[in-house]
């Protein structure tokens, strides 16, 4: 039997379509999980990343704190936090925060310290102040980078997400995380199907926000 | 802490040993993508139509989850390290290609000019002048292509203990030792910060040209 053949046999059971253990209710489950530690990232990532492009300084700080987020290994410090604090969301949150945080922050900054000097000179000569100048002159002209940081962030976590199962939680990862340990290999490529699928729609649904929120100015020059 | 460094014996390696193997895990399959990765760029640079495909299938691969791809080859390769190794190369390719190609394309072309101006052949232009400018954007993808690559090794342990310092995570928990899982994230952090200073320490004995005091990305 093939990849494929597994993938079919997988989706043609009916009995995988309903239920907590059913196709729709663990892809919500994932969906779940993955926005709010992108939501966190964000909350984190984005400002902080905003401020230090807007003041053009703190470059070199924030690359040492990417490097060190970027070093720490999701896997290990899903299975560390889960001995330490137990069952619950916080340790499923803190790799997947800690994995997404260093895209988000340094495209962020990044995006605004690389933005054209003039438009924004010309933005303070206007009177506009230091807040309206990052938002309103610096953001979209930024736009398109600091959505890649996101893009790159979000599809991580999708794809990570996965792991939360082999700390008993739900979501994608417990078709693969189970079928591995039943050795049900149906199981398993049916689950590493699905995470390939909602990984590529992430794509896709940051193509189409790029596509509406992008300037048409800004998405001429790109 | 008592027993930090008693590595339980169904690992057959000791941390050091453990350590080895990480890297080895961790870094052929960099090197693999480097490999691969230099003439799919230069094709990127000759031919322009041929970088937008390269791109999307790349995005794409990237987008493939590494336990999924792990589990999808096990078909193939069964439950040994080329299992973790092939897809932690075609990251790091997927990562090594669009530097490469910026680097490369950022060489001005009165720079090129030059070159060809003094006589040297395409090949030689590339290994001279193109390669050695394209070094900084090089080096910035191999770092976050060794440092991801690091960290996901672990996750081999899910697939038949093939994760090398990942392994100790398991038996922090069959065993009951959560020092284990402290070991394993602190050696695999202080792994992916050695290898990424040690490439920025490279890049720096690469370009002596290069202003000692710049913005790092």
């Amino acid at each position: 039997m093939t990849v494929i053949d597994f993938a079919r046999a997988f989706f043609g059971d009916s009995a995988h379509w309903h239920g907590e253990d059913g196709i729709p209710h663990r892809v919500v489950q994932h969906l779940l999980y993955s926005a709010e530690a992108l939501a966190i990232a964000a909350a984190i990532g984005l400002p902080v990343g905003l401020l230090t492009g807007h003041h053009r300084r703190g470059g070199n700080t924030l690359a040492l704190v990417a490097t060190a987020a970027r070093a720490l290994p999701t896997f290990g410090l899903l299975v560390l936090m889960f001995t330490w604090l137990g069952f619950g969301l916080v340790p499923v949150m803190i790799p997947l925060v800690a994995l997404a945080v260093p895209p988000v922050l340094v495209t962020a900054y990044e995006a605004v310290r690389s933005v054209d000097p003039p438009p924004v000179d010309a933005a303070r000569g206007m009177g506009m102040s230091e807040t309206r100048i990052l938002l309103q002159v610096e953001l979209p002209v930024a736009l398109p980078l600091v959505l890649s940081g996101l893009r790159t962030a979000a599809v991580q976590v999708v794809s990570t997400a996965t792991i939360a199962a082999y700390v008993s939680f739900g979501g994608l990862g417990r078709y693969i995380i189970d079928g591995l340990a039943q050795k049900d290999y149906e199981k398993v490529v049916g689950g590493a199907t699905l995470v390939v699928g909602l990984a590529l729609a992430t794509l896709a649904v940051f193509w189409a926000v790029a596509r509406i929120a992008v300037s048409p100015g800004v998405r001429r020059s790109h | 802490m008592t027993g930090f460094f008693d590595i339980p014996s169904d690992l057959q390696h000791s941390w050091l040993g453990l350590v080895g193997l990480h890297l080895r895990e961790a870094l052929l399959p960099v090197l693999a993508g480097l490999v691969l990765s230099l003439p799919v760029a230069q094709l990127c640079v000759r031919f322009r139509w041929f970088y937008a495909p390269v791109f999307g299938v790349t995005t794409v691969l990237y987008a493939v989850p590494s336990l999924a791809f792990f589990v999808l080859l096990i078909d193939y390769t069964g439950m040994t390290e080329s299992t973790v190794m092939i897809p932690l190369a075609v990251y790091s390719l997927v990562v090594l290609v669009p530097a490469i190609v910026d680097g490369v394309r950022s060489v001005p072309p009165e720079t090129l000019a030059a070159a060809t101006a003094m006589g040297l052949g395409p090949v030689r232009r590339y290994l001279q002048v193109q390669l050695p400018i394209a070094v900084p954007a090089i080096i910035a993808g191999l770092r976050v292509a060794a440092v991801s690559s690091i960290s996901l090794v672990s996750i081999g342990m899910l697939i038949g203990n093939q994760g090398a310092l990942g392994n100790l995570l398991n038996d922090a928990q069959i065993y009951h030792r959560p020092e284990l899982a402290v070991n394993s994230v602190v050696t695999t952090a202080a792994l992916g910060i050695l290898v990424d200073a040690l490439l920025v320490l490279v890049r720096t004995l690469l370009t002596p040209w290069m202003p000692r005091k710049g913005a790092s990305r």
